[in-house]
């Protein structure tokens, strides 16, 4: 167990990659009720939400959630969000852990007087259940047919007697759902959950099939001194919407030109790269950084994610990660490394 | 959590081991240790035959998926051997820990009774474990 923004987390039950094994093959269940849940509620939920995030909600309909960064005034990223309509005045923002007062006071100084807001994280529990057999399994305790809510729609429903919130999200490459629940039924779910076969699985776990799928680690790969742009989340950001926060300085960085950007790579020489490890170019001068590393339990290579200078960032762009004092030479990769067959 | 220590040999706190014969102590890592690790995937030994190394100091480094530990030597001398196989097949140490030596050092037995022995040791991994 490790101290994570104040819950004790596991990093592993049975083993680091036997669960990563698990969830890619089959299921895998993850405790990840740290993460902060927050609620708008109000006929100005919709545009309060609006302009706190970098991604357009306007096109949502009830039911459906998105992918977002929250930006701040720099257009460097506060957080990255799923945001969900559950109609047009009411709405749920889950946030990381490590940012939830941030985000809490962020959203709830945007709503004065406009909505109203709640930060219900410590009310709300929220399992994750991923692999090619989580909605097997949802079926297993009771649950509905889920195989027609599309990915990233939600939807309420009964799971192993517990009234839940059932989306089809995730964090780690598969098929899956994330499910919210009252922390009194949590227990009662998990252990369902286990009893129809989803192998429990850890932070551990959950790092390597994030970052094999290349999803993005607030406080390792993206936080308050990069931008979404260079962080290859310009997919996320819709210069083309209203204002909102953050917007006029990613116009800026976006017509200046992107200094640096996030790519992956694969370590092809001898080494691991691990957070914070520099990156070099061949005569040793210091290019970037690698802000996430590890091997790669499916992908069987030693992968990573790190920033470097745009003319350097082209696939195939070799350059050396410094492992400690030891010299390991890598190449920038398509991402991500781990696509799941449909 | 039942351990693994075997009776013929010390250990540190650090959870090497570390073994006398023939005027050399073999060093590798214990059972609690692997256990900590997981599935070790890199074993880099920073010293070649001929070098000195230190007691306490590193003398390379263990990586598993999950993360990587120093690995110290045990007792000061002047390494005789390095287990090459390790460079290729890290997961020797998953599979076989107290066989799986990573380096020798040249030393006399008695270069090891400071450490723990196998009963200091256990005490040690269960004062972890709870």
């Amino acid at each position: 167990m490790v101290p994570f923004a104040g819950y004790e987390l596991p990093v592993q039950y049975a083993g680091l990659v036997e669960e990563h094994r698990a969830v890619r093959s089959a299921a895998g269940v993850f405790d990840v009720s740290h993460m902060g849940e927050l609620e708008l509620d109000g006929p100005g939920a919709a545009a309060v939400v609006n302009e706190l995030i970098t991604n357009d909600a306007a096109k949502l309909v009830n039911g459906q959630a998105l992918y977002t960064c929250a930006c701040n005034e720099r257009g460097t990223i506060l957080d990255d969000l799923i945001v969900y309509r559950r109609s047009a005045g009411a709405w749920l923002v889950v946030c990381n852990a490590s940012n939830r007062e941030k985000i809490a006071g962020h959203f709830a100084a945007a709503a004065k007087g406009r909505c109203n807001f709640a930060d219900v994280s410590d009310a709300t529990a929220l399992i994750a259940l991923q692999g090619p057999r989580a909605l097997a399994i949802a079926g297993a305790v009771g649950g509905p047919d889920l195989s027609g809510l599309k990915s990233f729609h939600f939807a309420k429903a009964t799971l192993a007697g517990v009234a839940v919130t059932a989306s089809r999200t995730g964090y780690t490459g598969e098929d899956g759902l994330e499910i919210f629940c009252a922390n009194a039924d949590a227990p009662q779910l998990w252990r369902a959950l286990l009893d129809a076969g989803a192998v429990p699985a850890g932070l551990g776990a959950r790092d390597t099939l994030r970052l094999e799928a290349r999803l993005s680690l607030y406080g390792n790969d993206i936080d308050e001194t990069t931008n979404p742009l260079e962080a290859g989340l310009a997919w996320v950001v819709k210069l083309d919407k209203a204002d909102f926060v953050g917007k006029r300085a990613l116009v800026e960085i976006k017509e200046q030109g992107l200094a640096r950007r996030l790519v992956g790579f694969e370590v092809t020489g001898r080494g691991i790269a691990r957070h914070g490890y520099p990156l070099q170019d061949a005569s040793g001068a210091v290019i970037g950084t690698c802000t996430s590393g590890s091997p790669g339990p499916t992908v069987g290579k030693n992968i990573g994610l790190g920033y470097v200078p745009s003319a350097l960032s082209a696939i195939g762009s070799p350059f050396v990660v410094d492992c400690r004092g030891r010299p390991a030479e890598a190449v920038v990769v398509k991402t991500p490394f781990y696509k799941r067959a449909i | 959590m039942p351990t693994n220590v075997k009776s013929d040999r010390r250990y540190t706190k650090d959870h090497e081991w570390a073994m006398a014969s023939d005027g050399a102590v073999q060093v590798g890592i214990t059972a609690y240790a692997v256990e900590q690790l997981g599935d070790i995937t890199l074993v880099n030994l920073d010293v070649k035959e001929g070098d000195l190394v230190a007691e306490g100091k590193a003398f390379g480094t263990i990586e598993s998926v999950k993360t990587l530990s120093d690995l110290f030597a045990p007792v000061s001398g002047k390494v005789t051997k390095i287990n090459k196989d390790l460079e290729s097949k890290p997961e020797l140490v998953n599979d076989d820990c107290y066989g799986a030596w990573m380096i020798a050092i040249e030393a006399p037995a008695s270069s090891i009774d400071g450490l723990l022995d196998a009963k200091a040791y256990e005490d040690l991994v269960a004062s972890l474990d709870h």
